[in-house]
């Protein structure tokens, strides 16, 4: 039996004249997604996406997981296929529900008739198929009010089809279809939980991890790579940008006041990151701060570091509590990841005290006690470039 | 010519994961737990291994723990969720035929004040979701069941298992020892809904002494062992890197399903046509078991003989499950077939690299057999 998935698209349907460039994304983006499993056909037409396999060893289980990751979709259902015929209607329900209908549950039938030349209309289907399905099982009953399942029949330009379960898609807007952005990434469990949400809403993704051997490992590095691995899972191909930042915290650590380390080094990330925003076509920042969560999260300390950045930073856990980022994390499998326990840049030179509000033009003078320009300049050309999520697309 | 044909007792390992480990062994010698280089180095051999596993198994990296093998991970997982689960029951649901170090985790709970129920299986080795159902309630902490039996190939209904512990609303953990089904049959826990499920290396053409637990995310068991934080303390003890290694490559050969189940298949029906044409010989397997395994009884002749008899010819088949040494069979006993069978039980099992050749060799060999051994009393 050939079994198929219809996905709803959701709010890009309401995108006017733009419509097209959103579903010519998503299709794009269901098709990268699907490639590793085997050769799938996505087409959309009446605002549903209609995704056949057409190899046989395809797993469907597999492709209805990787759906549910593709941004864009807001349901789908998974479907069999049959001609556009009362009795195959009937049969192809009967083979394809025994499953569910093995079980002792209620149910009802929906219908929607799409091609009006199918010579019964919608509350026909289903009273039709309804009534079949009732006698064939012996232990369901009818209940249209509150049925533990509803089965949809729906008959379209070129083929019906019969489906029993609504799925929750990822929802959001297709990656890419609102540009780009580079997220600043560590390692906790904040940035990976900001990078997917931001994807969410349709950007692409370039990530920037400050390393600083020998303060940090290897470890944590490919911590932040196996983050990111799972963010692709949503987010498609991520370049990682590993920046080697030893030098800098040092020449901070030997020149500043140490109550402003965090804050300049804040400042001096957002600089390097400026540029390589630039470089890779990113029009924005992105960051997994919290309003008020560290020192360097307060209002003053945003302030003065975005003052320091050249473009929108974006910062959608601003207003979230630990509580409410860490269900996040542990629903796109971060969770665990994070709480690996390697040190990473931001925990290298804490100062004791630092300033909780900080004045942006002292911190702009205590900075420019050195030159940063070279040093920015020689992070930016060597840092290591990480191609992730090459699996994924 | 060697022709074996005792590829549920163990497999030979194939030539990606005996290289690997030959390349482990010479190379890679640090510590997985090091921090520095080497220790690095030897990590991502294990991780490269969790991944495929986890590829193959459709899971999460983090849901898997590597074992010392089957026995290992069914202990773990029987034990464990029975320690951690005590509070709220003493019940564990399980079937008469498991592998042995299923049932003797079972027996060792019993004498600590368990109860088990062993399901008994009909005389084609078949378990029914309602005997399932019948047996679990809500005092029920653990339902172990197996996907396929490693004695008859037979399938068990290890899908309904887990909406039947919601239905009873019983606080039961679902364990699911796969090491007969796994790259043979899609298993994947997620799909059925395993809380906690095994697999083993040697059965797939990996090493021996590696096995890897799957433990679903959140689900808690009390560990076994007591050590260092490998593993999330789960499975503590320096990793065995390369036995893991082999293991990984061993998973990283598994053909998609539909290729290699059609070509068992083919040989199994092939097999099955040449025997049953032997006079004296029955079938034992269910005819929709998993066609890696058939179990045959030549009567009049005792397994053991026929055994040797056949390995004379470098023919090398099994009388039962290689873990018993030959006593009788817990399995085709549970099933209530007659003594003259069980006492002639044999069982054939495949991998992609036997021949039709090879079956027409054994059937040649077992008729001959029939013809001339000296008949038991």
């Amino acid at each position: 039996m050939k079994e198929i998935i219809l996905a709803k698209v959701g709010e890009i349907a309401l995108k006017g004249l733009n419509r097209k460039n959103f579903e010519d994304m998503l299709l794009k983006n269901i098709r990268k997604k699907l490639h590793p499993l085997g050769r799938f056909e996505a087409v959309s037409s009446q605002s549903t996406i209609r995704i056949t396999p057409l190899d046989d060893y395809i797993d469907m289980d597999d492709a209805a997981l990787a759906l549910s990751r593709v941004f864009g979709i807001v349901t789908f259902s998974r479907a069999c296929v049959t001609e556009k015929d009362i009795d195959k209607i009937k049969a192809a329900a009967k083979e394809y529900l025994s499953d569910i209908f093995s079980e002792n549950v209620s149910f009802k039938v929906e219908s929607k008739r799409s091609d009006k030349k199918f010579p019964y209309g919608s509350p026909e289907i289903s009273k039709i198929v309804g009534g079949f399905l009732a006698d064939e099982f012996p232990n369901i009953t009818v209940d249209v009010h509150n049925p533990d399942v509803t089965v949809t029949v729906e008959v379209r330009d070129y083929a019906a089809y019969v489906h029993a379960s609504v799925e929750e898609g990822a929802g959001g807007l297709p990656v890419g279809s609102g540009g780009k952005a580079a997220i600043l990434i560590s390692g906790g469990i904040d940035s990976p939980v900001a990078a997917y949400m931001m994807a969410k809403r349709g950007l692409a993704l370039t990530a920037i991890h400050f390393a600083s051997p020998p303060y940090t490992s290897e470890r944590a590095e490919e911590k932040v790579a196996s983050l990111l691995e799972l963010v692709s899972e949503y987010a498609g191909r991520i370049d990682m940008y590993t920046v080697p930042f030893t030098r800098i915290q040092t020449e901070i650590q030997k020149n500043c006041p140490e109550e402003l380390f965090t804050i300049i080094m804040r400042r001096l990330m957002m600089r390097i990151s400026n540029i390589i925003a630039q470089n890779t076509g990113c029009q924005a920042l992105i960051t997994g701060e919290s309003l008020g969560q560290v020192a360097s999260q307060t209002l003053g300390a945003l302030a003065c570091t975005d003052e320091a950045a050249e473009m929108p930073v974006f910062r959608p856990l601003i207003g979230m509590d630990k509580k409410e980022i860490i269900a996040i994390s542990h629903r796109i499998n971060t969770f665990e990841t994070s709480c690996l326990p390697y040190e990473d840049c931001c925990t290298v030179f804490t100062p004791k005290h630092p300033k909780t509000k900080p004045k942006t033009d002292l911190v702009r003078s205590a900075e420019n006690c050195v030159d940063w320009t070279d040093m920015i300049n020689e992070a930016v050309e060597n840092a290591k470039i990480t191609k992730i999520g090459c699996d994924n697309c | 010519m060697e022709i074996y044909l005792d590829n549920s007792a163990t497999t030979q390992i194939c030539k990606e994961a005996a290289d690997k480990i030959t390349y482990i062994v010479n190379n890679i010698y640090g510590n997985p737990s090091s921090l520095h280089k080497k220790g690095l180095e030897a990590e991502h051999e294990i991780e490269s291994a969790r991944k495929a596993l986890a590829k193959a198994l459709g899971t999460l990296d983090s849901e898997l723990y590597f074992t010392s093998g089957g026995t290992e991970a069914n202990n773990t997982a029987v034990f464990g969720a029975a320690y951690a689960k005590k509070r709220q029951g003493s019940k564990i649901v399980t079937t008469a035929v498991e592998h042995s170090s299923v049932l003797e985790s079972c027996k060792e709970l019993e004498n600590q004040g368990f109860e088990v129920v062993y399901l008994k299986p009909d005389i084609n080795g078949h378990i029914t979701a309602a005997q399932i159902e019948n047996a679990v309630d809500r005092n029920t902490i653990l339902v172990t069941v197996m996907a396929v039996n490693n004695e008859t190939g037979a399938i068990f209904p290890v899908d309904k298992i887990k909406k039947i512990i919601e239905r009873k609303k019983s606080p039961a953990l679902f364990h699911c020892d796969a090491v007969q089904a796994f790259a043979k049959i899609p298993v994947k826990p997620h799909k059925i809904d395993a809380d906690l499920l095994t697999v083993s290396s040697h059965k797939i053409h990996g090493p021996k002494g590696c096995g890897a637990l799957f433990v679903k995310k959140g689900v808690y068991i009390k560990p076994l062992l007591y050590g260092g934080e490998q593993q999330k303390k789960i499975r503590p003890g320096t990793e065995a890197l390369p036995l893991i290694g082999g293991f990984g490559e061993a998973i990283k050969q598994i053909q998609p399903y539909s290729d290699s189940i059609k070509y068992i298949t083919e040989l199994r029906d092939y097999t099955v046509k040449k025997l049953s044409a032997i006079d004296g010989i029955t079938i034992n397997s269910p005819c929709d078991a998993l066609p890696y395994i058939i179990n045959i009884s030549a009567i009049g002749i005792k397994s053991e003989t026929m055994l040797h008899a056949l390995a004379d010819k470098q023919i090398y088949i099994s009388s039962g499950s290689a873990c018993s040494k030959g006593k009788q069979s817990h399995v085709l006993q549970a099933m209530g077939l007659s003594r003259e069978r069980t006492d002639s039980a044999l069982r054939i099992s495949f991998s992609k690299y036997n021949t039709t050749q090879e079956i027409d060799a054994l059937a040649q060999a077992i008729k001959e057999g029939l013809n001339s051994l000296v008949r038991a009393k």
